[in-house]
């Protein structure tokens, strides 16, 4: 299976093309233009370098969700003009979760931490576990589900859960002091190679994703925000007042 | 014998509220027209939420899109060019549309050509009025835009004027709601002014210092606020009609004014509006009496063509076509982009 992979959910934007197993590109940037400047240039980029024929895609996988409402918007407008255009799927993958799978295998804890604005952090646990044959694959749990939550409410679940936790994602160099002051575990932060959204992980977690079921039509695909825009929210919190 | 080809343009168009996508033959024919409008959802707020008409055009911009090619009979592969709005407008909302478009022209190989959305409501006149070409007058007013503006050929402007403070649809909007009509203001008004005298309150047709041709309606939406109050004070009731008839009255005469004697003053017998409030029923009267009156060939778009549309893109993006203007995948959105600028 060929799949197109489009992370702009955040500060980077990342496309990748992955066969099976194998990464045939990937083009990561973190700089500061916009990601509706870099994203189809990247893309063609990667098309001609790897003389790639677009037809030979099978589904595009997209960071669905949270992230930034525009970065995620140009994300899924993208991959729902190729999905149109190519007659394919789309496979949305929550966005923690595939930040998560750069830490593929490791046996700690995984805390994703993604600066969300207003004090917040888009975030989620997870844990990967060995199947029980030699030389069967790891999976991922799932000990957190995905959230738009308070950096201290992460890191109190992270205390109880007791456990050493490696934590990655954009949200570190914003909430590093805040997660030591409060932290009860051993903790440590994963290195440049593997902290950031990599459109890899969106194509390999959404492999998994789409052999589970997980697909939809371009035209039905939309992110998935977390949160509501701040005017349904102030209307919604108006309603409960009177 | 070579035979010409026609040229067939998808045109998509997410700048403000309405999600529309629309196929145009020749830069002529409108094949399609799809339209999916936001405007219930925006009522609840009073006003467009640019966050969540953002969050609505992703939803429905394949549909939109897939509806307008079956409606017109045409394959995607069949399309030469796609053309979209990448400004002016709200710039979440017009992201959704050029991303969608360049992943389009992408994917199929056909050129991309990104539209200024004026240069759209203004080409809307081509549609129905096969005859009309440049050079013409022009006056653009809608919601967020009141400019004046020479139309040279195809795609070459002159800006002669435009609003200082509110565009003309604004006002509309604001003084609907001050006097409890609701958004949106300009049919609301229309429909009221029918009942109302249009002299019964003078206010004042606003001038800008040392511009013939430049716009300024925030005065004007202040005098019918301190009308309103000191009717209150007063303990006067107000006749809500009248108030819509004298204001709207205001309005036109200083767009009938300005317009007309910029066609004079640059000698042309042509004369067109655009824009969402050109479909006002009194601004149409106004200056069909008006331009008859000064022999002057007067044109404006069908209601449909007035609002928010992609054919009016795919017109615009045809002549741009053939200019041989083309746009690049690093195309942005651009939300204050000037008109006649790249």
């Amino acid at each position: 299976m060929k799949i197109l992979a489009i992370d702009s959910s955040g500060l980077v934007a990342s496309v990748a093309v992955v066969e099976d197993d194998i990464t045939i590109a990937e083009y990561t940037v973190n700089y500061k233009k916009t990601h509706s400047q870099t994203l189809l240039p990247m893309l063609d980029e990667l098309k001609h370098m790897t003389a790639l024929d677009l037809h030979t895609i099978d589904a595009v996988a997209v960071a669905a969700g949270p992230g930034s409402f525009t970065g995620l918007r140009i994300g899924s407008a993208t991959a729902k003009g190729l999905g149109l255009a190519l007659d394919i799927p789309i496979i949305p993958v929550p966005t923690v979760d595939a930040l998560a799978y750069n830490l593929y295998g490791s046996d700690r804890l995984i805390c994703p931490v993604m600066d969300a604005r207003r004090d917040q952090v888009y975030t989620g646990l997870y844990v990967f576990r060995k199947a029980a044959g030699q030389g069967e694959g790891y999976s991922m749990c799932t000990v957190e589900k995905q959230c738009a939550v308070d950096i201290s409410q992460i890191v109190e679940r992270i205390n109880e859960l007791g456990q050493e936790t490696v934590f990655l994602g954009d949200g570190v160099s914003v909430y590093r002091e805040q997660i030591a002051d409060r932290i009860q575990v051993d903790y440590s932060f994963a290195p440049a190679c593997c902290n950031r959204q990599r459109a890899s992980c969106v194509a390999a977690l959404g492999m998994l994703l789409y052999s589970n079921g997980i697909a939809e039509t371009a035209a039905d695909h939309a992110p998935d925000y977390l949160r509501l825009s701040q005017a349904e929210r102030e209307r919604a919190e108006k309603g409960i007042r009177q | 014998m070579e035979t010409k080809q026609d040229v067939l343009i998808l045109a998509i168009e997410s700048s403000c509220d309405e999600t529309a996508a629309a196929v145009v033959k020749n830069g002529r024919d409108v094949l399609s027209n799809v339209i999916s409008s936001q405007i219930e959802l925006h009522t609840l707020y009073g006003g467009v939420v640019p966050e969540i008409a953002s969050r609505k055009h992703i939803e429905k911009i394949n549909q939109v899109i897939g509806e307008s090619l079956r409606e017109a009979g045409v394959a995607l592969n069949e399309i030469t060019a796609i053309a979209v709005t990448y400004g002016p407008g709200l710039v979440g909302a017009l992201l959704v549309g050029v991303s969608a478009a360049k992943a389009i022209s992408f994917a199929t190989e056909k050129p991309l050509i990104g539209v200024h959305h004026i240069e759209g409501h203004i080409s809307a006149n081509f549609i129905e009025n096969k005859e009309l070409e440049p050079p013409f007058v022009c006056l653009v007013v809608s919601g967020g835009h009141t400019h004046l503006v020479v139309v040279k050929d195809y795609g070459e402007y002159e800006i002669l004027g435009c609003t200082r403070d509110d565009a003309a649809g604004e006002a509309f909007d604001k003084v609907a709601r001050t006097i409890g009509l609701g958004y949106p203001g300009g049919p609301k008004i229309d429909r009221l002014s029918k009942e109302g005298d249009p002299d019964a309150i003078r206010f004042p047709r606003a001038r800008v210092d040392g511009s013939d041709y430049d716009f300024s309606f925030s005065g004007l939406k202040s005098a019918v606020l301190n009308y309103l109050n000191s009717c209150g004070m007063k303990g006067i009731e107000v006749n809500r009609a009248d108030v819509a008839a004298s204001f709207q009255k205001a309005v036109i005469d200083v767009l009938v004014e300005h317009s007309l004697n910029a066609v004079k003053e640059y000698g042309f017998d042509k004369f067109a509006i655009a824009g969402g409030v050109a479909s006002n029923s009194s601004l149409r009267a106004a200056f069909e009496t008006e331009c008859a009156r000064r022999e002057i060939a007067f044109y404006h778009p069908s209601p449909v063509f007035c609002t928010d549309n992609a054919a009016m893109i795919g017109v615009a993006g045809y002549y741009e076509y053939i200019k041989g203007t083309r746009s690049g995948y690093d195309l942005n959105a651009i939300p204050n982009l000037r008109l006649g600028e790249r």
